[in-house]
């Protein structure tokens, strides 16, 4: 009778302390069932995986990835660019400036958001303003700042904010609309491609948080639902009237919670695309997919940037920087390192943007003889001595040993990887100048334009240029082609820029990286665009 | 027996306020910054940056957002998330569930399956079969559970194709099998083998001999007097065993796709979201708390000489 007496208390123990606590039945079972209908998916849809998007789906808050995919999904911007970095006009008729200072927007006639209300010119104006102004704390923000009247919605850490709108965008008529900018900026309609520069329907402003859990756009996709952390379902539009219209009949984007789950389930056929191929699986899936792998470099970059404030780069030649990259085998390392995942660069900017050109140079080839004698003529490193800073999160810890090895038997200079725990300690440390002498950078195109992958990241006033290195004459040539006329000569005078840049060396470029993705047996016409993201509109089901 | 246990109930409440305020310094102390690192390696506005650690009362002093935090859970708000905005309990609600199912699935393996053996290995110990149960479960300790994982998966899902390699998000309990199973492996091993030194140690033990010679039949000598003296270090084992079960496996979640409580911690942590890290490491140290009660209050159970008042 002992036990049982006692036991009667082990239950009333159990009662009260799950009570107390509040984690009682209530958790246990609703959201399970929910999900238990939708476990195979929609005939003629297609699925990819895609880890949750890290913030609510508005257009002017999301600059990652993942949630990009959904938003291009969801939403059309004026235009977007073809596989060789082209502008492709989707929902403007044209885009047009004569002195590349003010621009005119004509919209295609007829578009409608999926609520059925018209885009208009309207549409895209207010969605700016609202992007643009600091009271709505969206990231992207930033992006609207050529407009004039820009400083006036958002003028900064600690003032106050003038006026709710822009005076640069002004409404013409119904599907016409200009965008003054505070200077020209010659290349201003690449930058307009970004998703960000997305319409929005009347019914956000009621509510934009909500909103952005279920978004209404002018895409080829209909929003359809969002389960957290395990899927997003989109259908396709029937009435869009885009070139980019929907081949296929929706797309089920699925949570998993590695890529190598993710892998398993290409593998059993259970999904149909996937992103990137883990580096487990790496050395295997040519083999394991066949005809089915999608291998392919995008305009994405890798360097190595000195921080020219620290002790080792502090006032250095650059043509020691240039040794530096030459005591660099690229071709080896993205061979057995990186299993192919890269392509070496010979320039700061990566094929397929336009501008891309090839340098007439040896700067970025092996060399180790001349690597050598460039470091030791030119004053060496000081200490002869050397850090790579990188997260050590981020599957870098392989790649930076190998370059540091190379380094070292090339020129003699001791170089030592500096592992950051993850990312976030990685980047406190570039924004508060504390990089020992150099880190791994990483960039992406936003649009595909040399402009891009210059300018943002070398220019003394750009945000980006964490390694601080600042030249007049480099600055001028980058105003110059800020200044330019016309976009092909903008382009061209930033050619120059980067001819300019290889006898300055404000980085180490090193790789431009590659989509090593596949997909299933269900699903054909899978190609990659210019910032190496699957064009899903394309693809077609078997 | 009543006042000793609200007296524990009682003793819960300062523990649970000092790992709150542990794991809250912890998360504070974290080099990194969740609100700049959202914008990656991209512009950064530091005056959004400044408006939205506002927001979010991020900007205050340690001690005031501490306050803050106790005061909202007292009143049931576990926070909001950075990133998402969405409310951490919402989070927490999808996490514990298939995190718990998948947990009761190995645990009830590992009282059954360990206890099993634990006692069909000890009856006769120091025989061949005896020998042979060891080096399984020498075996089960010393392999590491991701590669216990990985061979599993890729023997059962692919070579023989009987399950499926993921769980899909429904997660019905036919696919929990296999990562039950192997998150259970090395908790049933340890049962196993504390439950055989137990049984062949009180099987030389005094009352045992009595029970024998009294002519008890064998089923009563070992289902009451036996177990019941033996299980008592297995149910110290189990009871911890229970709560790190719960507290969610890191490793063999990511293995199986399970979306649980060891997933979501380890994403949380990695992107810094302080409120859900602290919520649910709280929730977690209450299912300590609470197995450890009951491991005591059974004890009483398992042996009537043991009282508490």
């Amino acid at each position: 009778m002992r036990g049982a007496k006692s036991a009667k208390w082990v239950a009333g123990a159990i009662v009260v302390a799950l009570s107390a606590t509040a984690c009682g039945g209530s958790d246990g079972g609703g959201d399970t069932g929910s999900t238990g209908k939708d476990k195979s998916k929609p005939a003629g849809y297609i699925s990819m995986d895609l880890t949750e998007p890290q913030k609510p789906l508005n257009p002017g808050d999301t600059n990652e990835s993942q949630g990009a995919y959904v938003i291009r999904s969801v939403f059309t911007q004026l235009l977007t660019f073809d596989e060789a970095g082209k502008i492709v006009y989707t929902n403007a008729e044209s885009v047009k400036s004569d002195d590349s200072k003010t621009w005119t927007v004509k919209l295609k006639k007829g578009w409608k958001f999926h609520n059925g209300e018209a885009v208009t010119a309207e549409s895209y104006v207010n969605a700016w303003n609202w992007y643009a102004a600091a009271k709505n704390k969206v990231q992207n923000a930033p992006w609207f700042s050529d407009i004039k009247g820009f400083k006036s919605v958002n003028p900064g850490e600690g003032k106050t904010a003038t006026s709710e709108k822009m005076e640069g965008l002004k409404v013409v008529d119904e599907t016409t609309f200009t965008i003054e900018l505070e200077k020209p900026v010659p290349y201003f309609e690449y930058k307009i491609g970004y998703s960000t520069f997305a319409p929005l329907p009347k019914v956000f402003y009621n509510d934009p948080k909500g909103f952005a859990q279920k978004p209404i756009g002018n895409g080829p996709y209909i929003f359809e639902k969002w389960d957290h952390k395990k899927l997003i379902q989109v259908k396709a539009n029937p009435d869009y009237q885009g070139p980019n219209k929907a081949k296929n009949k929706g797309i089920q984007f699925k949570n998993y919670s590695t890529v190598e789950a993710a892998y398993q389930d290409l593998l059993s056929g259970k999904l149909d695309i996937i992103r990137q191929v883990g580096p487990k699986d790496l050395p295997k899936y040519h083999q394991d997919l066949g005809d089915r792998v999608v291998d392919k470099e995008f305009a994405g970059v890798q360097t190595l940037v000195p921080a020219f404030y620290s002790k080792t780069f502090k006032g250095i030649d650059p043509k020691v920087i240039q040794g530096l990259s030459m005591a660099i085998n690229r071709d080896q390392i993205t061979k057995t390192v990186l299993n192919n995942t890269r392509t070496p660069l010979k320039g700061f900017t990566p094929k397929g943007v336009e501008g891309y050109q090839e340098l007439d140079t040896d700067v970025f080839t092996f060399n180790p003889t001349k690597a050598k004698q460039l470091v030791k003529d030119n004053g060496g490193v000081p200490g002869n001595k050397m850090w790579i800073q990188y997260n050590a999160d981020g599957g870098h810890k392989e790649w930076v040993t190998a370059v540091c090895e190379s380094i070292r038997n090339a020129t003699g200079v001791d170089c030592i990887g500096d592992p950051k725990p993850d990312f976030q300690t990685d980047l406190e440390a570039r924004d508060a100048d504390k990089v020992k002498s150099a880190y791994r950078g990483g960039w992406i195109a936003d649009y595909p334009l040399n402009v891009n992958f210059l300018r943002e990241l070398y220019d003394s006033n750009a945000e980006s240029n964490n390694g601080r290195f600042k030249d007049k004459a480099v600055d001028e040539a980058f105003r110059k082609g800020d200044n330019a006329k016309t976009l092909e000569e903008s382009i061209k005078l930033y050619q120059d820029a980067e001819k300019m840049l290889v006898e300055k060396m404000p980085a180490i470029p090193l790789w431009q990286y590659r989509t090593n993705g596949g997909h299933s047996k269900e699903v054909a016409n899978v190609d990659l665009d210019f910032h190496g993201e699957y064009v899903l509109t394309d693809v077609t089901t078997k | 027996m009543g006042r000793y246990v609200a007296r524990r109930l009682l003793q819960m409440i300062p523990v649970f306020l000092g790992s709150t305020l542990l794991v809250f310094c912890m998360m504070y102390a974290l080099p990194g910054d969740p609100v700049r690192a959202l914008a990656g390696e991209q512009t950064v506005d530091p005056a959004q940056i400044a408006a939205l650690k506002k927001d979010l009362g991020l900007d205050l002093p340690l001690w005031h957002q501490y306050w803050n935090y106790l005061v909202n859970l007292f009143q049931g708000d576990f926070g909001t998330q950075i990133a998402s905005g969405r409310p951490v309990a919402e989070i927490i609600s999808e996490a514990f569930p298939i995190t718990i199912r998948l947990a009761l699935f190995a645990f009830t393996f590992v009282v059954v399956a360990g206890i099993s053996i634990g006692i069909f290995a000890g009856l006769k110990a120091d025989t061949l079969r005896d020998r042979g149960l060891l080096i399984l479960t020498l075996l089960l300790i010393s392999v590491p559970s991701f590669v216990l994982g990985l061979v599993a998966q890729s023997f059962f899902a692919h070579q023989l194709g009987w399950v499926d390699p993921n769980v899909s998000d429904a997660a019905p309990w036919g696919e929990l099998i296999l990562p039950a199973t192997v998150l259970a492996s090395l908790s049933l091993a340890y049962v196993a083998r504390l439950t055989r030194t137990s049984v062949a140690e009180n099987l030389r033990s005094d009352y045992m001999r009595t029970a024998v010679a009294k002519g008890l039949p064998k089923r009563r000598i070992i289902g009451v007097h036996l177990m019941r003296n033996s299980l008592i270090p297995v149910v110290t084992f189990l009871g911890t065993d229970l709560g790190a079960l719960l507290g969610g496996a890191v490793v063999t979640e990511g293995i199986f796709n399970v979306k649980g409580v060891g997933y979501t911690v380890f994403g949380a942590l990695k992107s810094r979201e302080g409120s859900t890290v602290v919520g649910i490491v709280t929730l977690i140290v209450v299912i300590y708390l609470v197995a450890s009660l009951l491991v005591d209050l059974l004890y009483a159970v398992l042996d009537p000489r043991i009282r508490y008042a």
